[in-house]
């Protein structure tokens, strides 16, 4: 039971240690920092990292936390193999793939652009030291969503930001990357001047701030799904990590979306047109924003008025609970982990031959088997959530205004105007591909229906069987 | 987008009620923050009470109902709901109050002078149970052995087992508890916090324990805590005890209190969202119900060999506070030297420390 063995740093509940009673209580946690300050009191190595016992630890007082006790290389090196372990047990990259990077230029993006620049560099070795080129090399580039247009940045803040970025995926080569600026106005079909003007009026008239911020995440979204459509990317990467993802399990509850929660806490979310991979959603934010700053990686700020509403008071709440418990973010994302996902909070089976075996057998290794086999769910038109029952059953008749949009009562609430007649103000200032998203949806949707009780169809002027 | 009443028989300078349109109004409902006069105040207020009951098939005529009375706003409010809607609506139940002595001083003493005035006031017989008489310990004995870190797991464990018995103890076919949203809501959000998902896929529920010794349920599942209080006790005057359990502060609830506080104001729909979330979040059912038996000690419903109870109380009784608590491997895995039943009620011996290996 009580392990006795001093330099243990394995997860078993040691009652010797229950006698220590102090502020910082460090329960069981996936973070490789909690796993070995247990052992803390026994080692006696205090000068050097408690890892490979060998180099200078990054710093000997308590000052950087737990993951201070390590050598700059361990630290790193357990955040990369973190990415490593969500990257290929998910089968996120296949050497075919085209991987866009969601820059936003914080902590989180930048790390997860230097690991898959790793991974990438690493793969384009491999091709040119082998002989029969056999496995290509998947291609990377790097989206960058500017909004400033929303907030109002002047133009030579916006121009040096844009310079910042350019610089560093520059630098992060070879193999290249190809940097896409996504103006976020780009989401409307139209040009930029008249994009910039629907997009003014499109956030003034949601009256709530919650559901403003809540929208343009929506926007977001879509322009990155754009832009990856267009120019052939299949894969999309985001840099979410624990702490962005504990923020929004908590604020997906408070809104009353508990049931889609799961779908936006997976490695993969392949409801969109292109996939949403998350390689770093085991680390923390505090990792990331450490390692960038041991390695120098280069972030860059971005204007934006602080998150008010909702979002704003859930991130100071958990924010402080971290700092009560610093691993409260880790147990969130577990309870939330323990929701059962979707069929389509997974990549799709591969049997490309193309593809290493390896690979295949170790994606239906760790692949989610959810209990349901056939896809079943109605998405929200705006934020793309699978509706629950209650949504769909108590959904007020927007099929008046467009058929195939149904709408979840978050959206609904938040972001939608209460009058009718308003609604459909609303509606011809949100961007077309919205509603073309749905209907695609909904006709899938209907023909994955048919093909069940195909069987059973009689059609006019067929024969009894 | 908060619904105002703005638009509704608005004049300038006098505001009246959104519902009658006759009287002016008399406050801003917390819920849906309608302006609203008293009495149609009242009549939402027990109206929704009384279709949650229904739509919820709650109560059955005849049966007898124990109201888990602390002497608190939420119970005594519940009491003298619950007796009204029994007249007015003919359920034909018979009512009690049940109340629990955990042996606070300053605390429960002074709220169970409250619960003696409303057996008085509604006329409903009252029962009371003590930790002392089931335990043979007070909670403030108990505080003053383990501190103030797991305070609140001892009494809640206790209170459930109290209950339990008292409600026996009356031959009543169900508890009703004065549980209201905000304290389900917290409920959720404790569960998340801590990772309970087992908890959390139970704690939305209006009626829990059916397959246990008394079901319970909570009337008040939708019904705002602000309603409660600020309006409907301070407007009808209700007699209530309203301090604070004095061992609270450290509770770790109090986060998701404020939390929620503070959500209430800037959207106060919230509070049923996060209900709502809490109803819908995807649990797989087999991770639902552990197996179902009884403590080999006190034969207590349990789905380990002891009952949380017993276990607690052992830990109390040799000096070992923290038996019980976290995820030690502890009592259950072991095999006993004394098993001998008991029936919770007389005094426990104490066994010699460190007879028993872990």
């Amino acid at each position: 039971m009580a392990c006795s063995a001093s330099a243990c740093q394995s997860n078993c509940y040691k009652t010797q240690q229950e006698e220590e009673e102090d502020v910082k209580d460090n329960n069981n946690t996936n973070s490789f920092a909690a796993n070995s300050s247990s052992s803390n009191n026994n080692n006696s190595n205090s000068g050097l990292c408690l890892k490979c016992k060998a180099n200078q630890p990054i710093s000997s007082n308590s000052d950087g936390g737990d993951d201070a006790r390590f050598c700059i290389d361990c630290f790193r090196g357990n955040l990369f193999g973190k990415f490593r372990f969500a990257v290929t047990s998910n089968a996120m990259i296949a050497p075919t793939d085209n991987v866009l990077v969601a820059f936003s230029g914080g902590p989180s993006s930048r790390v997860a652009l230097q690991f898959v620049h790793e991974m990438h560099s690493k793969a384009q070795k491999n091709f040119d030291a082998c002989r029969d080129r056999s496995l290509p090399v998947f291609g990377v580039g790097v989206a960058f969503v500017d909004e400033s247009s929303v907030y109002s940045v002047p133009s030579n803040e916006t121009d040096k930001v844009f310079g910042d970025v350019r610089l560093i995926v520059e630098n992060l080569a070879p193999p290249s990357k190809e940097l896409y600026i996504v103006p976020i106005e780009s989401v409307y079909s139209s040009d930029s001047g008249e994009g910039r003007e629907r997009l003014k009026k499109l956030l003034d008239a949601v009256g709530d701030a919650t559901g403003r911020e809540d929208l343009l995440l929506h926007l977001r979204m879509l322009a990155l799904q754009k832009v990856a459509s267009q120019n052939g990317y299949n894969r999309l990467l985001l840099g979410s990590c624990v702490s962005r993802i504990a923020c929004h399990v908590i604020s997906a509850t408070v809104k009353g979306q508990g049931y889609s929660l799961p779908a936006d806490v997976q490695y993969v979310d392949a409801r969109w047109e292109i996939p949403v991979v998350l390689p770093l959603r085991d680390c923390l934010a505090k990792e990331l924003t450490m390692l960038c700053r041991l390695d120098g990686l280069k972030t860059v700020e971005l204007i934006r008025s602080p998150c008010t509403g909702i979002n704003g008071l859930v991130s100071s709440f958990v924010t402080l609970l971290q700092e009560e418990n610093p691993s409260r973010e880790c147990t969130i994302m577990r309870t939330a982990g323990k929701l059962i996902p979707f069929h389509f909070n997974k990549i799709e089976e591969i049997d490309d031959s193309n593809v290493l075996l390896a690979t295949r057998r170790r994606q239906k290794r760790y692949n989610l088997k959810p209990n349901e086999s056939f896809s079943s769910e109605s998405f929200c038109f705006i934020c793309n959530s699978p509706l629950s029952r209650s949504d769909l059953l108590s959904l007020k008749n927007l099929e008046s205004h467009k058929t195939s949009s149904v709408c979840c009562s978050s959206c609904q609430f938040q972001i939608l105007p209460q009058d009718p007649s308003s609604v459909n103000e609303l509606y011809t200032l949100l961007p077309e591909q919205l509603f073309a998203r749905a209907k695609h949806d909904n006709l899938d949707h209907y023909s994955a229906l048919r093909e069940q009780v195909q069987d059973f169809l009689l059609s006019e002027g067929e024969d009894e069987t | 987008m908060e619904e105002s009443a703005d638009g509704k028989a608005k004049k300038a300078g006098a505001r009246l009620c959104c519902l009658c349109h006759q009287k002016k109004a008399a406050l801003k409902r917390p819920k849906t923050l309608e302006q609203i006069c008293r009495e149609c105040f009242y009549e939402v207020f027990e109206e929704e009470i009384h279709q949650v009951i229904v739509e919820n098939q709650l109560f059955k005529p005849g049966e007898r109902i124990a109201l888990g009375a602390s002497g608190g706003k939420d119970s005594t409010v519940l009491a003298y709901v619950l007796s009204e809607l029994n007249k007015r609506h003919n359920y034909g139940l018979d009512l009690f109050l049940l109340s629990v002595d955990e042996g606070i001083t300053g605390y429960r003493d002074d709220s169970l002078e409250t619960v003696k005035r409303n057996e008085i006031q509604y006329g409903l017989p009252l029962k009371i149970v003590s930790y002392k008489d089931l335990y043979g310990w007070t909670m403030d004995e108990i505080v003053k052995m383990i501190g103030l870190k797991n305070n609140c797991t001892f009494c809640g464990v206790f209170r459930r087992q109290a209950l339990d018995r008292g409600a026996a103890l009356l031959k009543v076919d169900k508890l009703a508890t004065g549980h209201n949203a905000d304290d389900i809501a917290e409920t959720v959000l404790l569960n998340i916090l801590r990772g309970d998902i087992a908890r959390l896929s139970r704690c939305t529920s209006i009626v829990t324990g059916e397959d246990g010794p008394i079901p319970r349920c909570k009337p008040f599942k939708y019904t705002y805590e602000k309603e409660i209080i600020c309006t409907y006790a301070y407007f009808k005057r209700l007699d209530y005890f309203s301090t604070e359990c004095i061992y609270s502060p450290n509770a770790y609830r109090g986060f998701a209190r404020e939390f929620i506080k503070d959500l209430e104001r800037i959207r106060p729909r919230a509070i049923l969202d996060i209900i709502k979330s809490g109803e819908n979040f995807r649990i797989s059912t087999s991770t639902k119900m552990p197996e179902q038996g009884t403590c080999e000690r006190c034969g207590y419903i349990s789905s380990q060999k002891w009952c949380k109870a017993c276990v607690l109380l052992e830990g109390l009784n040799r000096g070992l506070p923290k038996l019980g608590i976290g995820r030690t491997r502890g009592l259950n895995n072991d095999d006993k030297k004394d098993t001998k039943k008991t029936n919770g009620t007389k005094s426990i011996e104490s066994k010699q420390c460190g007879t028993l290996d872990f």
